[in-house]
């Protein structure tokens, strides 16, 4: 019998929450039921909330610092990054020098029906070319536009936020990329 | 409805009588879904439910009919095929025939009986039946477990159920359902008629019980042992798909408005409300949606408590009934009798 409290507590706990839900106005309007305003539901499409800065919306590539060197690729668990790219003589760096090999990016593609957003890539990208982007609104009717080639990834690096101090004080992270 | 259509043929009083029974369990049933299921149990979690489909996704139903309309019909291949495929509709045959005893109004009313309340819970044990049916016709270990164990949990609960109908009986003197309104209607609380007598005051003990064992015999939450989702998928309805697990959807919630209707009539006095006169007229209007209102109240409960509490063990549930719940019906039969007598 000593369960009989505990009952009307649990039923106090959900009653109290419908009361909340449905009447979360203060004043005249206390009996008015306004549940849109008292849940915790944004209602998507409708309104938007604004994502953290540092969310994991979309994988952004920076283009200039990619190498081809295909260590994202290799790492994907999906294996949904695509990357093509040759060799192009440089002009040397200082006068008189031997001309350089540059590695020349001819295909860098993610697969987003594929990826699972695990983030491997952008972490271990040795140059500084991935970066997330909280941009989370890019599905697409058809599947196959699902594969974003260089130039929309590369346009996604417009919306990657500024780097921000790990803590109140502490020095920001150094940003390799100029900011676009 | 006697009264009202005495003068009209059989085959159109068995018409409208059809009619009003369909929309009868099919709206009550909708109704329930939609304000519970979908958006008390909302609020519950602080979020909205459907709010897409019509104003507040009140249309949100019809998109979920014709899913299930659309849905392939599997019948499993070592399945029982007859008795697989008619379960359900025993099921929902013992929902409508409930439907039959409930009083409107004065003289709307399907059939006038003097047996009323327990032709009902006779006729509500018809869907043991179907359910052991559906267990055993499904050719699958889950379905069976699920059939059995709703089987012990219905008969076990069928008990205090009936036990606690019993002072309600004894405080009318009438098992007639209709009659058992009017004696409310006009009943004194020891010598105080001011809203007449709804038996949830004088039998209250009586309303805890029924209310206890209704939840059990609709399997709702608590007493969800038969459709423990956590261990049996969905018990007796796991092979079932497309139209058949809608009609069993649908007499789940049609079962718990009816129900929701016999304790409405029991305890709070069904289509009456207190102040007029119960032979008046308008009572055969607005008896429905009294009536209606009060089922929204009763099953308000019933979902409240499904949607507070985990499940109980089937050791657990068994012992609720029989070491607690028959013994207060029991205890309140005496009192109830020996108060009738003395008072």
């Amino acid at each position: 019998m000593s369960l009989v409290p505990g009952l009307f507590k649990g039923l106090a706990v959900t009653g109290g929450t419908i009361l909340r839900t449905v009447f979360p106005r203060r004043g005249v309007k206390t009996l008015v039921p306004a549940p849109t305003k008292g849940a915790a539901t944004v209602q998507y499409p409708h309104e938007k909330e604004a994502p953290p800065a540092r969310a994991r919306g979309v994988i952004a590539l920076h283009e200039g610092n990619c190498t081809a060197c295909m260590l994202c690729a290799r790492e994907c668990p999906d294996w949904c990054i695509y990357i093509e790219g040759h060799k192009e003589k440089a002009p040397p760096r200082r006068a008189g020098g031997k001309p350089r090999l540059v590695n020349k990016l001819d295909r860098f593609d993610i697969d987003y029906a594929l990826c699972m957003f695990c983030g491997i890539c952008v972490e271990v990208c040795p140059f500084d070319a991935l970066f997330w982007s909280p941009e989370y609104e890019f599905s697409e009717p058809r599947i196959a536009d699902l594969l974003h080639d260089m130039s929309r990834l590369s346009e996604w690096m417009e919306t990657v936020p500024d780097f921000e101090a790990y803590e109140a004080g502490s020095q920001a992270p150094k940003r390799t990329v100029p900011a676009p | 409805m006697t009264g009202i259509l005495a003068e009209l043929a059989y085959w159109q009083q068995t018409f409208l009588r059809a009619v009003v029974a369909l929309v009868a369990v099919i709206g009550l049933a909708g109704t329930l879904v939609y304000l519970h299921l979908f958006k008390m149990v909302s609020f519950m979690q602080s979020r909205l439910g459907p709010m897409e489909a019509g104003p507040y996704g009140s249309l949100q139903l019809l998109a979920e009919v014709g899913k299930f309309i659309q849905k392939e019909d599997i019948v499993p291949r070592r399945a029982d095929r007859f008795v697989f495929t008619s379960a359900p509709f025993v099921v929902l045959l013992s929902t409508f025939l409930l439907v039959v005893v409930l009083p409107g109004g004065p003289d709307a009313w399907f059939i006038d009986n003097d047996l009323g309340i327990y032709l009902a819970l006779a006729v509500s044990s018809v869907s043991v039946i179907g359910i052991l049916m559906a267990g055993w016709g499904s050719a699958s270990k889950y379905s069976l477990i699920g059939g059995l164990r709703a089987t012990g949990q219905l008969i076990a609960y069928e008990l205090p159920l009936i036990l606690a109908v019993v002072g309600v009986v004894i405080q009318a003197e009438t098992m007639n359902m209709q009659g058992i309104v009017f004696a409310q209607a006009g009943g004194e609380i020891f010598g105080w008629g001011g809203i007449g007598n709804p038996f949830v005051i004088t039998q209250f003990v009586g309303f805890a019980v029924f209310m206890i064992a209704m939840q059990a015999e609709l399997t709702q939450t608590p007493f969800d042992m038969p459709v423990a989702e956590s261990e049996l998928v969905t018990g007796f309805m796991t092979e079932y798909s497309g139209l058949r697990f809608l009609l069993f959807f649908i007499g789940e919630f049609a079962t718990a408005a009816v129900f929701s209707a016999i304790a409405a009539v029991l305890f709070l006095g069904g289509w009456y409300v207190p102040g007029l006169d119960p032979a008046d007229n308008l009572f055969n209007v607005v008896g429905p949606v009294v009536l209606v209102a009060k089922i929204v109240l009763l099953s308000f409960l019933i979902f409240w408590f499904r949607f507070t509490f985990p499940r109980f063990r089937e050791d657990q549930l068994q012992r609720l009934a029989w070491k607690f719940l028959i013994p207060i019906a029991l205890a309140n039969i005496v009192v109830t009798g020996v108060l009738k007598v003395v008072v």
